[in-house]
């Protein structure tokens, strides 16, 4: 995710990445007999759907804006 | 109808709220309403309470009314209560009458201010704090009172407030006065710690208990209330404010600057009387401060052009006859001077805006003349309160003027140096008080009439005029009623005059005066002209002309140098500090928005470092 420029690319890592976290949830909870694991999984899960539909929603209209989804030259908010 | 006190305050008070608030959407005839009618159903309950006082007098000669308590703190328990006895009453009811008259006189005065409703605001106000200065029945009520009588004077000055020099001199009072109010708080201060209440009566039983006469504590606190009361009533040396204060309306300047505000300094040395009995050396000073201002005051009123500044030191010289006889021990004839004083000084001011009005704002007496036909009301009434100033015999101020030059050579602190300064000020108030009417009202006529008063500002005069003259005749009954609440005076064997002879020689003193200003201004004008064109002449002219140059030397003393210390430190090394901090988070800030570069992966890279910082962190520490 750090080295890619790709936008899309990018959320993908991050989808992999929450999936990477609830499956240690899973395992964990699978470790030591607590349900506790599958819930937060089940959270996570609809977190990343959420946040897929706004990401990609977003990912849209940046294209429309810049004609681009390199993340390097969508750098209009310096400080 | 004792028990309605309360509204006599109240009723200015509220109206004064509902002025402020809802004022610009009244109609002048409204907001004068509010304005006068408050006013005068105020003086209407304290002559009705007073109508009580005289037929049923309370138990104790004094009526108090708690209303609740202020404050509760650690034995600390100021009440707002009035308290009403004899020296109270009188100041009530002349501040509620007079200042009804000149409401009145206002409501026609004023009415082509666009300030309408503002003025009155102001103006009830103000009636509002004097009461509660004068019936507080503890001394933080009064300074209460004291410093809303402050404030009210300070807007009223600056009333037009378009003219820079009337936000000069509204500033130049209240930071004048504001340096007497230090020295009385500081009093305040002292008495609290050292007696243990301000409740004013237990503070005057208290002090004769536990302070023997002539202690350090009567001495140093009788002149820190001195202080306040010098510059309240614009006395010796803290009078330069006073001249200045003209700038507001005329009839500002007859209630505030004249009648009833100057006179508060009296009122609280009246007040506490005991503690100043006490101190021989404060009182001593009393006496000189109001021998001195009033000789000093006197000359310089000889030399002003404005009519306005004539009777501006006019009043601070009356005034300090007050406290020649506050000093040498006349309580009484000092109100009874305060109350004679209001009537005839009042009359003047009211008169003054008259001529001021109908000459088309011009000031100058100079610029004046012959408005004896043109405005006859006015010149009949002027020429009564000027008569009273300046000690016509058996008129109010021949009574009082005389009370109390007699009592500066025969009362207890009497000496003969204060009757002759008494006796020269007389002459003083005479040559001016002449002079002015001469110049204004006789001769050739200047400057066309433009405007006549109309009746709210005639019987105002007519009223006034009526009480100069008979004020005088209720001498013996007023000093009578005033005893339980001012010991009378104690007269010393050691006069070299008789009383008759004291008030001839007065009489005989303004008779001279009248003479002298008839050969000045009258039948010569060419004579004082003379006199004006002598070097010498000129020099005391000058000299007394800016009030013996005390505002040049507070100018060099204060003002030059604080001006220049403060142009020294305009960036403030206090201020250095404080700017320190706010470089460093500047400085702060700029480093880290450098971090901020919109890159999304330098942020992500910012995050994971710091993830890796932390697990770190959390492993190995």
């Amino acid at each position: 995710m750090l080295v890619r420029r790709d936008l899309i690319v990018v959320l993908m890592s991050l989808e992999v990445m929450l999936n990477a976290a609830g499956l240690a949830f899973v395992v964990a909870g699978a470790r030591w007999h607590q349900a506790d694991g599958q819930v937060v999984f089940l959270f996570i899960l609809a977190m990343a759907a959420a946040e897929v539909a706004v990401g990609l929603a977003l990912v849209m209209q940046i294209y429309r804006r810049f004609k681009s989804l390199d993340v390097d030259a969508l750098s209009e908010m310096r400080g | 109808m004792i028990s309605l006190l309360w509204l006599v305050p109240a009723l200015p008070l509220v109206s004064a709220l509902v002025l402020v608030l809802f004022g610009s959407r009244l109609s002048r005839g409204a907001v004068a309403a509010f304005g006068v009618g408050s006013i005068g159903l105020s003086a209407l309950i304290t002559i009705l309470a007073a109508l009580s006082f005289f037929s049923a007098p309370p138990a104790g000669n004094s009526y108090t009314q708690v209303l609740w308590t202020w404050i509760d703190v650690a034995g600390f328990k100021p009440e707002i209560s009035f308290y009403l006895d004899a020296l109270s009453l009188v100041m009530v009811l002349v501040v509620t009458f007079v200042g009804f008259l000149i409401h009145l006189y206002s409501a026609e005065f004023m009415v082509e201010d666009e300030g309408y409703s503002r003025f009155f605001a102001y103006m009830n106000l103000f009636v509002a704090s004097m009461i509660t200065l004068l019936l507080g029945n503890n001394l933080l009520l009064l300074y209460l009172g004291w410093e809303g009588v402050g404030l009210c004077s300070y807007l009223l000055i600056g009333f037009w407030y378009r003219e820079p020099v009337n936000g000069l001199a509204a500033r130049k009072a209240f930071i004048v006065t504001r340096v007497g109010d230090t020295a009385m708080s500081l009093g305040l201060f002292l008495l609290f710690t050292q007696l243990g209440t301000l409740q004013i009566q237990d503070l005057m039983q208290r002090a004769s208990q536990q302070w023997q006469s002539g202690s350090i504590y009567a001495l140093v606190a009788a002149l820190l209330l001195l202080g306040g009361a010098v510059g309240k009533s614009a006395q010796l040396p803290l009078q330069v404010w006073l001249p200045d204060a003209m700038a507001g309306p005329t009839p500002t300047s007859a209630l505030i600057h004249a009648a009833t505000m100057v006179t508060a300094g009296v009122y609280l040395i009246a007040r506490t009387h005991v503690l100043f009995a006490l101190a021989p050396a404060a009182q001593l000073a009393v006496a000189i401060v109001g021998a001195g201002t009033l000789l000093l005051a006197g000359f310089s009123a000889l030399t002003q052009h404005d009519i306005k500044r004539v009777l501006a030191y006019s009043t601070v010289s009356q005034i300090g006859y007050m406290f020649l006889a506050l000093g040498v021990g006349a309580w009484q004839a000092a109100i009874f001077h305060f109350m004679a004083h209001a009537f005839f000084k009042a009359l003047l001011f009211l008169g003054a805006g008259v001529v001021i009005d109908a000459q088309h704002d011009e000031h100058s007496i100079f610029r004046m003349g012959g408005l004896r036909k043109e405005l006859p009301i006015t010149f009949w009434t002027f020429l009564i309160g000027g008569c009273s100033l300046a000690g016509l015999p058996f008129t109010a101020g021949f009574f009082a003027k005389d009370l109390i030059i007699w009592a500066a050579l025969s009362a207890e602190g009497g000496q003969p140096g204060f009757w002759i300064a008494g006796i020269i000020g007389a002459l003083l108030t005479s040559l001016y008080t002449f002079r002015l009417i001469f110049r204004v009202f006789f001769g050739p006529s200047n400057t066309p009439v433009t405007k006549r008063p109309g009746y709210a500002m005639t019987v105002p005069l007519l009223l006034l005029a009526a009480l100069s003259i008979v004020g005088g005749n209720i001498k013996e009954p007023f000093l009578a009623f005033l005893h339980p609440s001012l010991p009378a005076t104690i007269e010393s064997a050691s006069a070299f005059l008789t009383e008759v002879q004291s008030e001839a020689t007065a009489a005989t003193v303004f008779l001279i005066g009248l003479y002298c200003a008839y050969l000045f201004h009258l039948q010569k004008g060419t004579l004082a002209d003379a006199l004006v064109v002598n070097p010498v002449g000129r020099t005391l002219h000058q000299w007394w002309f800016s009030g013996w140059g005390f505002d040049w030397i507070y100018d060099k003393a204060f003002v030059q140098p604080f001006i220049r210390a403060a142009e020294i430190n305009k960036s403030d090394f206090v201020d250095a500090f404080y700017t320190g901090v706010a470089r460093w988070a500047e400085l702060f800030y700029r480093g880290l928005s450098q971090t901020e570069t919109g890159r999304v992966r330098w942020y992500a890279m910012g995050m994971a470092a710091g993830s890796v910082v932390f697990i770190a962190m959390v492993l190995f520490l």
